[in-house]
């Protein structure tokens, strides 16, 4: 595979929100804003790349059977210095993000590429993989983030594009879109919206029914 | 003494197969040492920053509790003589602590001395001990009288320490406004402690009846009484810490005396 097709498919045709699913949590709890859900997406791709690169460094001595935990070591202590590193010089954010940033430790989609990626490739495919995959989880954090401020608030990025009723515009803000059920409802939509765009990423149903053959009289 | 050398026996570390138990733990060992350096590391050199961070918000907190009481912009903006001034009080005698001044008051709290063990009865807001030195926020008028009360509270919630700062008016019985400093309450549902639509509840309702017994708290629900503020759904725990806390700090235990002195005209 080479080096581009491994960047560039995460981010649409092998999404590991959209397609694979992972990592839906953040992506409900920090897209209320445009800005929150951008940091998040910074954090999660700073740790995501830094953990591809150790992961990848230690693969051929790390042992087995404690390979899980200590590539759960490794992501955690990144995301602590992540963390860290916000409550210093983005310390308003980091309040706003409140929890969710630790919580990277536990986002599937970091342990996902470390396990099933970084585990079997050299440094530096290995972090171009997690780049984009980093950059596919921002790409929809990203739409999500924006979706949910322009309708629940009229602003993005905090600046004014439709005025609310409120400020004397025409625009009621939806508060739906500030609560995680609209994330749900978005994300929805926006994989249906992808895989009606791209049949191939619709999964086969595994458990349906088939037709039988009628016996003859 | 080539097995001693460092170099030869990280090569032979390394040569060992992946699954001999020696190196499963030499390399759980080492690969947990570099991650504790790093976060301790980022830790320690990041706290001054933070810390910073942190006294940053709780000033721009404790200004906009002062904007947020009716008139006292207002006042303040208008005469030069009344200006806030910062008092540490010792609580044992519901006086100004005349040796200790907010800048040498964390090191008087180091010392175990400064104090007081509370029992299982009187610790409602779970606090285990109370700091015998506080620093509170006095504004006084024209005639040197006390106007206004901004009073340090603490206190458990849900999800750990809860930090507020209560403002009390001249009567030292009416609730000027509530600031939230720091709390680590669930998002959504008991941070919204923070939100200046609960918050706001506090100004006007009234501390204690006329017995003196503290009876500001939060409801089991909406309010009814001049007493009580509207609990939030959701977050009982939050709410009920919330309610012991203040009558902790405002009751016998806390800034009862202070506030009855302050009355009386003794400060």
């Amino acid at each position: 595979m080479s080096p581009w097709s491994t960047l560039t498919d995460p981010i649409l045709r092998q999404n590991p929100v959209t397609l694979q699913i992972l990592g839906i949590c953040s992506a409900l709890a920090v897209t209320t804003t445009l800005a929150a859900a951008a940091t998040m997406a910074a954090a999660l791709t700073v740790v995501i790349v830094c953990a591809a690169g150790i992961i990848s460094l230690l693969r051929n001595h790390l042992p087995s059977s404690i390979r899980l935990i200590m590539q759960i070591i490794i992501v955690a202590s990144l995301v602590i210095v992540v963390d860290q590193l916000l409550q210093a010089y983005f310390y308003e954010m980091s309040q706003r993000l409140s929890v969710f940033v630790s919580l990277i430790a536990t986002n599937c989609v970091v342990l996902g590429r470390t396990e099933s990626f970084a585990l079997h490739n050299r440094p530096l495919p290995a972090m171009v993989d997690a780049l984009g995959n980093g950059l596919g989880y921002s790409l929809v954090l990203v739409i999500l983030g924006s979706l949910r401020e322009l309708f629940g608030r009229g602003t993005l990025l905090d600046v004014e594009v439709l005025r609310t009723v409120e400020q004397g515009g025409w625009f009621e803000p939806l508060n739906l879109m500030l609560l995680a059920p609209s994330a749900f409802f978005l994300l929805g939509g926006l994989v249906w919206a992808i895989r009606s765009w791209r049949p191939e990423q619709v999964e086969t149903s595994e458990f349906g029914l088939t037709r039988v053959k009628e016996p003859g009289p | 003494m080539a097995e001693l050398n460092p170099i030869q026996l990280w090569r032979r570390l390394l040569s060992l197969p992946n699954e001999s138990r020696t190196k499963t733990i030499v390399i759980a060992f080492l690969i947990s040492s570099v991650c504790a350096v790093m976060v301790t590391g980022a830790t320690v050199a990041l706290r001054p920053i933070q810390a910073q961070n942190r006294a940053l918000e709780q000033q721009t907190r404790l200004e906009a509790l002062l904007t947020e009481i009716p008139g006292l912009s207002q006042i303040l903006a208008a005469s030069d003589e009344m200006a806030l001034s910062t008092v540490v009080v010792d609580l044992r005698r519901a006086e100004a602590a005349l040796d200790v001044t907010p800048e040498t008051l964390p090191a008087a709290l180091a010392n175990s001395s400064n104090w007081t063990e509370l029992s299982p009865q009187e610790d409602i807001a779970n606090l285990g001990s109370r700091a015998n030195l506080k620093q509170v926020y006095l504004l006084r008028g024209p005639d040197d009288r006390v106007e206004l009360v901004i009073l340090p509270v603490s206190g458990t919630g849900y999800g750990g320490p809860i930090e507020a700062m209560i403002a009390i008016e001249a009567d030292m019985n009416t609730v000027a406004g509530l600031a939230v400093m720091s709390h680590g309450e669930t998002p959504g549902l008991g941070a919204r402690i923070d939100e200046p639509a609960w918050r706001t509840q506090f100004a006007g309702k009234q501390v204690a009846d006329e017995t003196g017994t503290v009876r500001l708290s939060v409801a089991q629900g909406t309010a009814t009484t001049e007493y009580e503020v509207d609990a939030i759904t959701g977050a009982t725990r939050t709410s009920t810490a919330m309610a012991r806390m203040l009558q902790f700090w405002l009751g016998p235990q806390g800034y009862g005396p202070l506030l009855d002195a302050i009355r009386r005209g003794e400060f």
